[in-house]
């Protein structure tokens, strides 16, 4: 599979408010290829879950189009869609006392009834191992940590075996060696041909691993391109508003994004100052 | 509030440390995996077995009490005679024929019928609420159903021939479920403090506009409410029985076959949507179905709650919580316990009929009260 999965053209999302209307998002004009991890980063509130929530079919652009493999996503069924898309959102409760086997066994129910579903126990033994939970297969879901419910979700989403793969902030419950493996994982859909978009907040985990980087800040779409590119100093500076220092991974060449600190034993951290200026 | 939130995050925090060493046990016996996973399924045979066979004890105790006791022989042997199976058990008396097929065998039949009825339409609300507390009887769908009822019996209604009561029961049972889904839901999930208040008020108004058509009603429509509100299986006829068999058995049919999309509702509206559900349309069918189930279960027979709330939990913790089982065990359940629990109406008090749906209130309502009790103090549990 190559080419383009979505084309993004003046993407606007707005909704009312007292005053008239909110804009959330404004004139976002983004290309998704198979194939590749594109992260989406920007600060709290920047309209990156907006802009994923326009991916997954959930909002409706208030301006501008939406096309998935060439056809606006508009004209795409629920059923469809759920056999072209998986989507791992930041909330992963769940109700009753359903296994971990269950719940991502219901990863597999788009393809009920299709050729597909002969794979249904193959792709659930794979996906639970990938998202190091086939320990807890067994286990009730209410029952697990916030992190394991979290690695239980991508494993429903790994089942879903769809070509596009959306993840919310797919490491934030997740201690070092997890987010590390999601990511990888991550890569490792996107060799298979996949397109992957995941929202992230931690820069140098983005820098590490996606092949593309989005800025997204005050719903606008600030850069887009290669991490190499996509994150330097005075931009991130810029859009956080905080003064960063971006290194180089001395093994694989790719960008670290470190905050600037004052040290403990200096009580004002002049740099800081002097950006602010 | 804060307390309880302590609370919570304490468990949260024992949960996460114990998780380690559990996970560990089970990678050491990594080799039972596959037997584990499909524990249920043996378990759910067993289930299915023992409860049928409670249905037919339950049936044949049930037609054989009464004023004129009728041996379990005889009770058999009238039916297979029935089935056109002639055999030497059969009753010889026209005297106990006709008493079991005119008076104990539709009764017994309703019993069942509504049982049934009462549980799968609980078992649905839980799954469309995401939420174990809600029950026809608690949110007042029951109830709205028995205002419609006593509307039919005050205004002397009889538009709709045999089905009247029927179709107004429906109407009212879903007005008030559409009542509680509009004002109980938040963002795409049911609390369950929100739900219960939601229920006292949809019951305080039907409760009012019940007062209303027995002040205005005479006195055997008034006399006829109050049996409503009491719930008893007394009386039943076959014609009502062929009512309630007809929409009931449609209603149960079309809610097994969504028993696997309720499911998805599970992992909440977004994520279902995007398992390729139609949420807001799956949802309207199912209340649809809810007020079926619970307008034809109560409209001859009158109030029974907590049906519909005790046998999917009992089912829930012994097949788990999947739908596909759980619907037609609480189908099945609901029967058992609502035909036992006639039994008991009948003969707990000598010669006399006590109302069933004051019985099944009197266990129903303690056991409402310690699932509320165990709901908060589980961790990740029911909100």
């Amino acid at each position: 599979m190559s080419g383009l999965a979505y084309a993004l053209r003046d993407v606007g999302y707005r909704i009312p408010s007292p005053g008239g209307a909110t804009e959330i998002l404004a004139g976002v004009s983004l290309d998704i290829a198979y194939g590749r991890v594109l992260a989406l980063v920007g600060p709290n509130g920047a309209g990156k879950s907006t802009l994923l929530s326009v991916l997954t079919g959930d909002a409706a652009p208030s301006a501008g189009t939406v096309r998935l493999d060439g056809r606006p996503l508009a004209d795409w069924r629920a059923r469809e869609l759920s056999r072209a898309r998986a989507v791992l959102l930041q909330s992963h409760d769940v109700a009753f006392s359903f296994t971990v086997a269950d719940v991502v066994e219901m990863g597999r129910s788009p393809w009920i009834g299709t050729a597909r579903a002969d794979d249904d126990d193959r792709l659930i033994a794979s996906a639970l191992a990938r998202a190091d939970v086939g320990h807890l297969r067994e286990r009730e879901y209410p029952s697990l940590s916030g992190g394991e419910k979290a690695r239980v979700a991508l494993a429903r989403v790994l089942a879903q075996d769809t070509p596009v793969v959306l993840l919310d902030e797919p490491t934030a419950a997740l201690d070092l060696r997890h987010q590390e493996d999601v990511l990888r994982i991550a890569r490792e859909l996107a060799s298979a041909g996949r397109a992957v978009v995941v929202v992230l907040h931690d820069l140098s985990l983005a820098g590490a691993y996606a092949d593309e980087i989005a800025v997204i800040d005050g719903g606008r779409l600030v850069a887009a391109g290669e991490p190499g590119e996509v994150l330097v100093e005075e931009r991130i500076t810029a859009v956080y508003g905080i003064p960063v220092r971006v290194l180089t991974d001395p093994d694989t060449g790719r960008p670290i994004v470190l905050p600037r600190r004052a040290r403990a034993d200096r009580a004002v951290d002049s740099r800081a100052v002097d950006s602010r200026a | 509030m804060t307390a309880d939130e302590t609370v919570t995050a304490d468990e949260t925090v024992t949960a996460d440390e114990t998780a380690a060493p559990a996970s560990a046990a089970t990678q050491a016996s990594a080799e039972s995996r596959p037997a584990v996973r499909s524990h249920r399924r043996p378990r759910a045979v067993a289930v299915f077995a023992v409860t049928a066979f409670l249905l037919v004890i339950g049936v044949i105790l049930s037609a054989g009490s009464g004023q004129l006791p009728i041996g379990p022989a005889e009770v058999v042997g009238s039916l297979l005679r029935a089935a056109g199976i002639p055999q030497a058990w059969a009753p010889s008396a026209p005297l106990i024929e006709q008493t079991l097929w005119q008076i104990r065998f539709p009764r017994v039949v309703m019993s069942l019928l509504v049982g049934a009825l009462l549980a799968l339409a609980g078992a649905v609300m839980q799954a469309i609420f995401a939420n174990p507390l809600a029950e026809p009887g608690v949110v007042g769908v029951s109830s709205g159903a028995a205002v419609g009822a006593a509307a039919a019996i005050t205004l002397g209604l009889t538009s709709f021939g045999g089905w009247t009561t029927a179709v107004f029961a429906f109407v009212g049972g879903l007005a008030a479920t559409l009542v509680v889904y509009a004002t109980a839901r938040s963002r795409g999930r049911t609390e369950s403090v929100t739900l219960i208040l939601t229920g006292i008020a949809v019951n305080a108004v039907t409760g009012a506009a019940l007062a209303v058509l027995m002040f205005v009603g005479d006195t055997a429509s008034r006399e006829q409410i109050v049996f409503w509100q009491m719930g008893s299986m007394n009386g039943s006829r076959w014609s009502e029985v062929g009512v309630v068999a007809v929409v009931g058995v449609a209603a149960a049919s079309a809610t097994v076959a969504i028993a696997r999309r309720l499911d998805l509702l599970a992992l909440g509206d977004r994520t279902a949507a995007h398992l390729g559900v139609r949420v807001e349309r799956l949802r309207v069918v199912a209340i649809v179905l809810v007020a079926l189930l619970t307008g034809v279960a109560v409209a001859f027979v009158g109030v029974i709650a907590f049906v519909g709330l005790v046998v999917p939990h009992v089912m829930r913790m012994l097949l788990g919580p999947s739908n596909r089982a759980l619907l037609p065990a609480s189908l099945l359940g609901g029967a058992v316990v609502l035909v036992y629990a006639d039994l008991l109406a009948r003969t707990v008090i000598p010669s006399a009929d006590l109302p069933i749906g004051v019985l099944t209130s009197l266990v129903g309502g303690p056991f409402f009260y310690v699932l509320i009790r165990r709901t908060r103090r589980r961790a990740g549990g029911w909100a």
